[in-house]
């Protein structure tokens, strides 16, 4: 391990106080966030284009900006996920050009969570941490239970008891200890806080959450190198806490910083599902007092969170770069889904529902312009929300095994059977 | 008395204190005995305006004060009050 000097402290984001690179998550004094800080003098002599296209394609090629000190012991081979060019959604979208950050293929849980937890759990290795933890609306308890079995870390995953069954599988088959709680993701999260206060785990949003929280800017770095070392007119972000879309955000101003990317107007879109919206909501009332939602009540519960713990930052990120936000009702989700997929062949979970339909109503208002260009971030697979879709997609038609069944019922063209 | 669960942020506070006692009938006057007994405390709760700062939640039993009366919701001798830390989760 040779520590880096890039990674120098953690700072509040309210009062700028410095704190050590400890397992703390809040200021002792105002409860703002902790943040980790850099020397981006130092970064910027040893970080170029050059330096990050000669790594390996993973999200670590962006190591001298993510807050660990050695090199990464948990999730070496996660991140760089696809970018592509979707002209066919873009078309029935209404826009130009369309691209799709495809984080429905990450590795190894298939969604964006992990990358916030590759950096978590090697930080909590290197804080000495033997337990794990993670309040989750499920994908970052897949995340938590696969990276920490693969790193022989002890997990406890606490969960919503009545997420869909895809997510509640998809950490107990990695033999983590998952916990359903009684009660909204809220409730989780508060009594998640009360664990880590008082038992000392390594709780990867909790007292975790400033190494967890700088996870989410690589998928806004991979976004700019894959566009070919530039920042995108629009970006459309998915918000459950809101930390992602403030993270992207940051990742963009830190490329600007080092003269990574030219400084190019761009503007950051957060989407909710209008079931669970406090964001949202906020941002159309125009303000930034972020209302809780007390009962969420919406098919995507990856991204019901009441009480955003970002959801003022990620306000400030919106109005700061000229964007806005939208929100979706569950039927446009499903419709979201379907249109993914039909249009760009990607099999997205709700949340990617949540960001397509988002994005369809907020080019249909002019807030993102028909002559521009846009990223959508999709940040989950569908196989894990399969109960959000099923029944609304039809059904496979069924036929005995023989030719005639065959033409009569499925493909029974007369005159192109002359014509062969 | 309503007791109070101390955060650790603020067990510096308290001696280490994780619950404390504090009279009071609402949570405004909850948090001013709190602040006699342990000074400081009160300004690392709420900001200048005396409002409950923007990053801590405040709960009586199990419902967050933004959903009752803010700082005026009434508390009985029973009730368990939690201060937590806003940030976090995702
Ligand atoms: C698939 C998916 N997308 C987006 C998000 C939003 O993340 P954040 O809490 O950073 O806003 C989540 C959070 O759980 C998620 O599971
Ligand atoms: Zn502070």
């Amino acid at each position: 391990m040779n520590p880096t000097p890039f990674f120098s402290n953690l700072k509040c984001r309210e009062c700028g106080r410095l704190y050590p690179k400890q397992a703390i998550h809040v200021c002792d004094f105002d409860f703002g966030p902790l943040e980790a800080a850099y020397d981006y003098e130092a970064i910027g002599k040893v970080l170029s284009r050059k330096v990050i296209e000669s790594r390996p394609h993973t999200m670590w090629r962006y190591r001298e900006l993510l807050p660990i000190d050695g090199d990464p012991t948990v999730g070496a081979e996660v991140g760089f996920t696809p970018l592509i060019k979707a002209d066919r959604l873009a078309k029935i979208l209404g826009i130009r050009e369309l691209w799709i950050k495809n984080d429905t293929v990450n590795y190894p849980t298939l969604s964006f969570k992990d990358r916030v937890v590759s950096v978590a759990l090697s930080r909590a290795r290197e804080l000495g941490f033997e337990v794990v933890a993670c309040a989750s609306t499920g994908n970052l308890a897949n995340s938590v239970a696969a990276n920490a079995a693969a790193a022989g870390l002890k997990s406890y995953v606490l969960i919503p008891a009545d997420l869909e069954q895809g997510k509640v599988l998809g950490s107990l088959v990695y033999g983590t200890q998952v916990i359903g709680i009684h009660g909204a993701y809220d409730q989780v999260n508060r009594l998640c806080s009360e664990i880590a206060g008082k038992y000392g785990w390594g709780f990867v949003n909790v007292n975790l959450r400033p190494y967890y929280a700088e996870g989410s800017k690589s998928m806004g770095f991979e976004i700019c190198e894959q566009l070919g070392w530039r920042i995108p007119q629009h970006t459309v972000v998915p918000m459950a806490s809101g930390s992602l879309l403030t993270k992207i955000h940051k990742a963009y101003k830190e490329f600007i910083q080092l003269g990574i990317v030219a400084d190019t107007p761009f503007h950051m879109h957060g989407t909710q599902a209008s079931g669970c919206a406090p964001i949202s909501h906020a941002i159309k009332r125009g303000t930034d007092i972020v209302k809780p939602v007390s009962k969420p009540d919406t098919i995507v519960k990856s991204l019901a969170i009441g009480t955003p713990a970002d959801g003022y930052y990620a306000i400030h990120s919106m109005k700061q770069s000229g964007g806005s936000a939208e929100d979706v009702t569950d039927e446009e989700v499903v419709e979201g889904i379907r249109m993914l997929a039909e249009y760009a062949g990607i099999f997205a979970e709700t949340a990617g529902g949540v960001t397509v339909a988002g994005a369809r109503k907020l080019i249909e208002s002019g807030h993102i312009g028909a002559g521009d260009s846009a990223v959508l971030c999709i940040t989950g697979h569908g196989l894990k929300t399969q109960e959000a879709i099923v029944g609304k997609c039809g059904a496979p038609r069924l036929i005995a095994p023989n030719l005639r069944e065959f033409e009569e019922k499925i493909y029974a063209p007369d005159a192109a059977a002359a014509s062969i | 008395m309503p007791s109070v669960r101390i955060p650790t942020p603020l067990r510096k506070l308290t001696g280490e204190l994780e619950v404390v006692q504090a009279a009071g009938a609402t949570i405004a006057e909850v948090l001013h005995s709190l602040d006699q007994a342990f000074p400081g405390l009160k300004e690392r709760i709420c900001d200048d305006a005396g409002q409950v700062r923007r990053f801590v939640n405040v709960f009586v039993n199990d419902e967050d004060i933004r959903f009752l009366e803010e700082s005026a919701t009434p508390v009985k001798d029973t009730d368990e009050i939690s201060i937590v830390p806003a940030i976090a989760g995702g």
